[in-house]
């Protein structure tokens, strides 16, 4: 028998985009960016236990435009994630329900990983002296 | 009057067999990353730019070393955990499915084993 003249419940598009709903699926997004960033890491290790030659190159890669466009943006993925992670570890406690607790904490937890990205890259540049 | 078995009910694990093992691993792990991540942040921010001997002796010094290793364990683990139920989720073919989740899992270990190695190989190898 044929499902497909069954009435369906409505799609995901006809929904206006939420806070809730955005932050919800960005949460998933950023898990699966930083998933593969770990290959990025094992890369750096492996390239670090192999050896100067190997690292050097790990480190061209790393520091060149693409390299750097791809960090900054695995660094917001980590912090972003990290924030809302906190966020949903509070709602595991059953703690912050109320819907304008989970707005103000969905915007704390973007700015915060927008703020925490900005500082670090501020602070690398400046450990790395580029900045004196 | 329960109909469950005796031992069905001491061992709470419902129909699925399963628990809540998959749930309380994630959060374990997440709980585990955060000062982790924060600490591999900073230690990134310092790094930045560090030639190789200067990574090789960050990474020889015993308290940094362990503090990877746990980073590489807990961040692997968290990892296929969230890339499973992804899969799960949008995955329907029950074929390509578990296909997926056995491969992620294989990848997750020798990936992790990978990464765990190559630190030891620099904190003990030299």
């Amino acid at each position: 028998m044929s499902n497909q003249d069954r009435p369906l419940s409505p799609h995901l598009q006809v929904y206006r985009p939420q806070i809730t709903s955005v932050l919800s699926i960005a949460h998933r997004a950023t898990g699966i960016v930083l998933a593969a960033g770990l290959l990025l890491l094992l890369w750096w290790l492996a390239a670090a236990a192999a050896g100067p030659d190997a690292f050097g190159t790990a480190q061209a890669a790393a520091g060149s435009f693409l390299g750097r466009l791809f960090l900054f943006g695995w660094t917001f993925a980590l912090f972003y994630h990290l924030c809302n992670g906190i966020r949903h570890l509070f709602w595991d406690m059953g703690r912050g329900f109320e819907l304008d607790t989970v707005s103000m904490t969905g915007w704390l937890a973007v700015g915060s990983a927008a703020v925490l990205t900005v500082l670090a890259w501020v602070l690398a540049y400046a450990s790395m002296g580029a900045l004196r | 009057m329960s109909l469950r078995t005796p031992l069905g009910r001491v061992r709470g694990l419902g129909s699925a067999k399963e628990g809540t093992a998959h749930w309380w691993a994630q959060r374990l792990t997440a709980v585990a990353l955060v000062p982790l991540v924060l600490w591999f942040a900073v230690s990134l921010i310092v790094l930045t730019g560090a030639d190789h001997a200067t990574v090789a002796a960050w990474l020889r010094d015993p308290v940094a070393a362990v503090l990877m290793l746990l980073l590489i364990l807990a961040g692997f683990h968290h990892a296929q955990l969230g890339v499973q139920v992804v899969i799960e989720d949008y995955v329907h073919s029950e074929g390509l499915k578990l296909t997926l989740v056995t491969a992620v899992r294989f990848a997750a270990v020798a990936l992790g084993i990978g990464a765990a190695f190559s630190v030891l190989k620099i904190a003990i190898g030299g």
